[in-house]
């Protein structure tokens, strides 16, 4: 059960206008202004349940991910995922959790894929039986096979990032962050990611929170959509309802499309 | 400690590969040992009364710098770290159930550790190989020997809490390529490494010694030569043993108030 109730959180970011004359006057006076990236936010999400959740950049999902994950702390509000609050009980909580950011990598760069598995298992503290158990159920699924044995600096984008999901699933973890983990795949490798996580939500109950602009994702994946715009919970619903909201015979992305347009974010 | 061993031993193999790095710093490192040798010789042949170092032991302590270089050597620092700290990479590793200073901490160790070990063997032969006074001194006895290992594990130990307290100063700081700048010909100076500190004058020696540059390579290095003996050598192993705590305390504190106030901004 993740929950989160009332949340807020700024950033305080330093502005100034262009050119040398600004820059000069900024050593001695600075401008900071305060932005609000989560305002208000409150949502929970059930186990098992898989949700997308989409808006525009800027929107503030990848705060909401950092906060849930224990790496941020709000500026008030409630925040709780299985009863513990992440950046209070970091490392409990971190323990039963998974994430893939895609535009980061959690691999380690110059060894062999299964050199940084086998790490991951001596820091999550996976028995061994159970690591090799999930690690051949991976393998299989995600068709790892030889990738294993290649450094992760000469994988290519698909290939990497099914080794990061794989990399993320080993500890069994109950809780699942998805940050765009199909960004930049070719259609194959797409299909398999996608086929993948339902796969593990169905056997495992895991419950996932994929953050993507790609709709197909969330149309393939996701039975719930949570949509945030300027750090607000927007709406919250079904993609059927999404496209009902938006009323023609839209597409998932036409209609959110139109959706971010009507929000005015 | 079984995961901080698991992520030291990683970072040791992986280091191990970059097989050409190690070859090239192995020739540095003996042309450049030659030749700091040339030099003092020239030195000693002007007027040996006034050497502050008896010569077996300054040359040792060249061939023994020269093949530790990695171990202690300051400069040697990991931009990938302050950067990861400075693009947000950071986050990933908040994302495990480990403690993010043990953590890097073992890393640094690991990265010294392989970057030495590799080039060392060579020119520890080939100092052994050239004659008295001025190759690397081989009768040793066992007793100086365990001090001599004991005083380099607390070494680095202070060398990797000193850049440890660096990285997270990168959580206050933009960027900590200047702090290095800074601290860099400082801690060459006061730690031995431009030349050892008996060829310093009084004053500024006594205060190289309790710094805790004095800590870093000056320690073992005077201890295998026989520059230090006995009580001094109690003195300066417990200098060691103070700025190792002092250094491991603040940059855990320092580390644990940078990641409360940690703004990672962009995707």
């Amino acid at each position: 059960m993740i929950e989160m109730k009332g949340v807020n959180k700024s950033y305080r970011v330093r502005r100034r206008e262009a050119g040398l004359g600004n820059a000069v006057r900024s050593l001695f006076s600075r401008e900071y202004e305060e932005i609000p990236a989560l305002r208000d936010l409150s949502f929970a999400v059930p186990d098992g349940q898989i949700i997308g959740y989409i808006g525009p950049n800027g929107a503030g999902k990848s705060t909401t991910i950092k906060i849930l994950s224990g790496i941020l702390r709000p500026d008030s509000g409630e925040c709780r995922v299985n009863g513990l609050v992440p950046w209070e009980d970091r490392k409990r909580h971190v323990a039963r959790l998974g994430v893939v950011f895609g535009q980061r990598s959690q691999l380690w760069w110059d060894v062999p894929v299964i050199d940084s598995m086998e790490l991951l298992r001596d820091i999550y503290r996976v028995s061994e039986p159970c690591f090799r158990e999930n690690l051949e159920r991976l393998t299989e699924l995600l068709d790892l096979g030889e990738l294993l044995k290649t450094p992760a600096r000469m994988l290519s984008l698909g290939q990497r990032m099914r080794c990061e999901i794989a990399a993320a699933l080993l500890h069994s973890p109950q809780v699942l962050f998805l940050d765009e983990p199909t960004i930049g795949l070719d259609a194959v490798s797409k299909l398999k990611v996608r086929e993948f996580i339902l796969e593990q939500n169905r056997l495992c109950g895991t419950t996932v929170i994929l953050t993507t602009h790609d709709m197909q994702d969330v149309d393939a994946l996701c039975s719930r959509v949570l949509l945030i715009g300027k750090g607000r919970l927007l709406l919250d619903g079904t993609t059927a309802e999404i496209r009902a909201m938006a009323g023609e015979n839209l597409s998932t992305e036409e209609s959110v499309a139109d959706l971010y347009r009507r929000f005015g974010i | 400690m079984k995961k901080y061993f698991s992520f030291f031993k990683m970072r040791l193999m992986a280091g191990l590969q970059y097989r050409a790095a190690a070859l090239a710093g192995l020739s540095t490192q003996f042309v450049w040992g030659g030749m700091e040798i040339l030099i003092y010789r020239t030195l000693w042949n002007a007027d040996p009364e006034r050497f502050p170092m008896g010569v077996e032991a300054l040359a040792s302590y060249i061939w023994l710098q020269q093949a530790f270089l990695t171990f202690f050597a300051l400069w040697q620092w990991e931009r990938e770290l302050a950067e990861a700290v400075r693009d947000g990479t950071v986050a990933y590793e908040l994302t495990r159930p480990t403690d993010l200073y043990g953590m890097w901490f073992a890393r640094s160790l690991a990265v010294r550790l392989s970057r030495g070990l590799l080039r060392s063997a060579p020119v520890i032969l080939l100092g052994a190989l050239i004659p008295a006074p001025w190759g690397l001194r081989i009768r040793v006895s066992p007793a100086v020997l365990g001090l001599f290992f004991v005083s380099s594990a607390l070494m680095l130990a202070v060398v990797c809490a000193f850049i440890m307290l660096i990285y997270a100063l990168t959580f206050f700081l933009e960027d900590s390529r200047g702090v290095m700048t800074l601290v860099t010909p400082l801690a060459e100076l006061l730690g031995g490494a431009i030349v050892p500190l008996p060829f310093l004058p009084e004053g500024l020696r006594k205060i190289a010694e309790l710094s805790p540059f004095g800590a870093m390579q000056n320690v073992p290095l005077r201890i295998f030569g026989g520059d230090i003996a006995g009580a001094e050598i109690a003195r300066a192993m417990g200098l060691q043993v103070f700025w190792a705590a002092v250094l491991i305390l603040s940059g855990y504190a320092l580390m644990r108030a940078g990641l409360r106030r940690v703004c990672l901004a962009g995707g």
